[in-house]
């Protein structure tokens, strides 16, 4: 039952042109060593969903540095400078989402909802080749469900289970990230026999995650 | 005018007399961080910081720090006692449900109708919007603390011409010479900084500023 493995093993399983979600809030809360191996095996032409690309060199600035991206989604590369290079350059394809829209549309992709509405984002570029709907009188724009092949997510505690718990801002997108791909790879700072995490602490349901690797320090 | 920290600490000042006791504040990056710095006495507010915290410690003052305790920004923070932690879905909940009071943004341009652009500039700086759109719609209030102008030119224009980051009317802008409040009939002169005419505030502002007959001297809390 255990699903603990080697970060190796863990990444083996992700194939090159593979659409992953990645956690982190300017790289905290990112699962750093999955995001090593994932360079050290030279996986390429990556599709990445993320909050932001941290900083050159710094967890998922490391991945746009190796050019290991080919399409990214996310809400601000402000920071990164590089990823805005490449931008331009056209290197990377980016999409911008608004944060909030972000988050809820990898909401409706793990939740089994079709859609939601949101009123962030009308009358602006947001808005453009999106359906609206009214709703009693207020406009809303259909956003659609977000999806990956892959989540790599980044917790506080994890058990052989998967179950998994998170420390204070390194929550962020993880969590929401671990319901909504196909396979969810989840690095923890520490890692615990079952019955350690209180049900009452457990935010990510075992039933949610395959691989548990313990972050290399 | 003074210099470049006069006006902000100035703007930061007079923006800090707008919260009130109990409000779930969100301050941005850079200018409107300063603002938590200047509340007047008696005045508690909880700052939410979008990256999952409601209770962030202001700037300078120790507050509980942790490695995985952070601001906005990604740079290192603290929290008050009371504090609460959660992940981005129940943050933006708290941004859009009408559950934040106020949010104080920093801005590019501001036109008649009180809209702002405050996200990129075309083909230079293409940060993307961050969680300006969603504290922008959301917001209960929304206070744009920004300098009256940029390299001499006018910030508060007849029309946006960089992408709005909102088509909702904005509640306040605060710079460093006037407090303006859009209006439906437009730009409402309030208050002009202290040594600065209206003549001036119309002079460095390209839209069209309604003035009442009396227009007051901006106070600053301490």
């Amino acid at each position: 039952m255990s699903k603990v493995t080697t970060i190796e093993e863990a990444v083996a399983r992700i194939p090159d042109g593979a659409s992953l979600m990645i956690g982190g809030f300017m790289g905290v809360g990112s699962p750093h060593a999955l995001i090593d191996e994932l360079i050290r095996q030279g996986r390429r032409d990556l599709t990445i969903i993320a909050n932001d690309t941290a900083r050159p060199g710094v967890d998922i600035g490391k991945l746009i540095a190796a050019g290991a991206v080919k399409r990214l989604v996310a809400s601000h590369i402000g920071l990164n400078p590089e990823t805005q290079k490449r931008m331009i350059d056209g290197d990377i394809e980016v999409e911008l989402i608004p944060q909030g829209t972000l988050a809820e549309r990898i909401r409706a992709g793990g939740s089994g909802i079709g859609g939601v509405l949101l009123s962030t984002g009308v009358g602006t570029t947001v808005a453009e080749g999106k359906q609206t709907v009214e709703v009693d009188g207020e406009t809303f724009l259909l956003e659609k469900p977000l999806k990956a092949d892959f989540a790599l997510v980044n917790a506080w505690r994890a058990d052989e289970y998967g179950n998994l718990s998170y420390e204070l801002t390194a929550r962020n997108f993880n969590p929401v990230m671990a319901m909504a791909a196909g396979t969810v790879l989840a690095e923890a700072e520490e890692i615990v026999p079952v019955g350690v995490i209180p049900p009452d602490q457990v935010e990510t349901v075992s039933v949610c995650v395959d691989c548990v690797v313990a972050r290399r320090n | 005018m003074g210099t470049e920290m006069d006006e902000k600490t100035t703007i930061a000042k007079r923006v800090a007399r707008e919260l009130r006791d109990g409000n779930l504040v969100n301050l941005g990056i850079g200018l409107p961080t300063l603002v938590a710095n200047y509340l007047p006495v008696g005045v508690q507010v909880f700052l939410q910081s979008e990256n999952g915290v409601v209770g962030m410690a202001p700037l300078g003052i120790p507050g509980a720090a942790a490695a995985a305790l952070t601001d906005a920004g990604g740079s290192p923070t603290g929290i008050i006692p009371g504090a609460a932690a959660f992940d981005s879905v129940t943050s933006f909940c708290l941004i859009r449900g009408g559950h934040l009071d106020v949010t104080v943004l920093g801005g590019l341009q501001v036109d008649e109708q009180g809209q702002l652009a405050n996200w990129m500039v075309p083909g230079k700086m293409v940060p993307g919007m961050g969680g300006a759109m969603d504290l922008v719609s959301g917001a209960k209030r929304v206070i744009v603390a920004m300098t009256h102008t940029a390299k001499g030119k006018p910030k508060i224009l007849k029309r946006c011409n960089l992408p709005l980051t909102s088509v909702r009317r904005v509640d306040l802008v605060v710079t460093e010479l006037a407090v303006i409040r859009p209006t439906d009939a437009g730009l409402v002169l309030e208050e002009v900084a202290e040594g600065v005419t209206v003549d001036q505030v119309i002079a460095a502002t390209e839209a069209t500023l309604i003035v009442p007959e009396t227009v007051s001297t901006m106070k600053l809390a301490a």
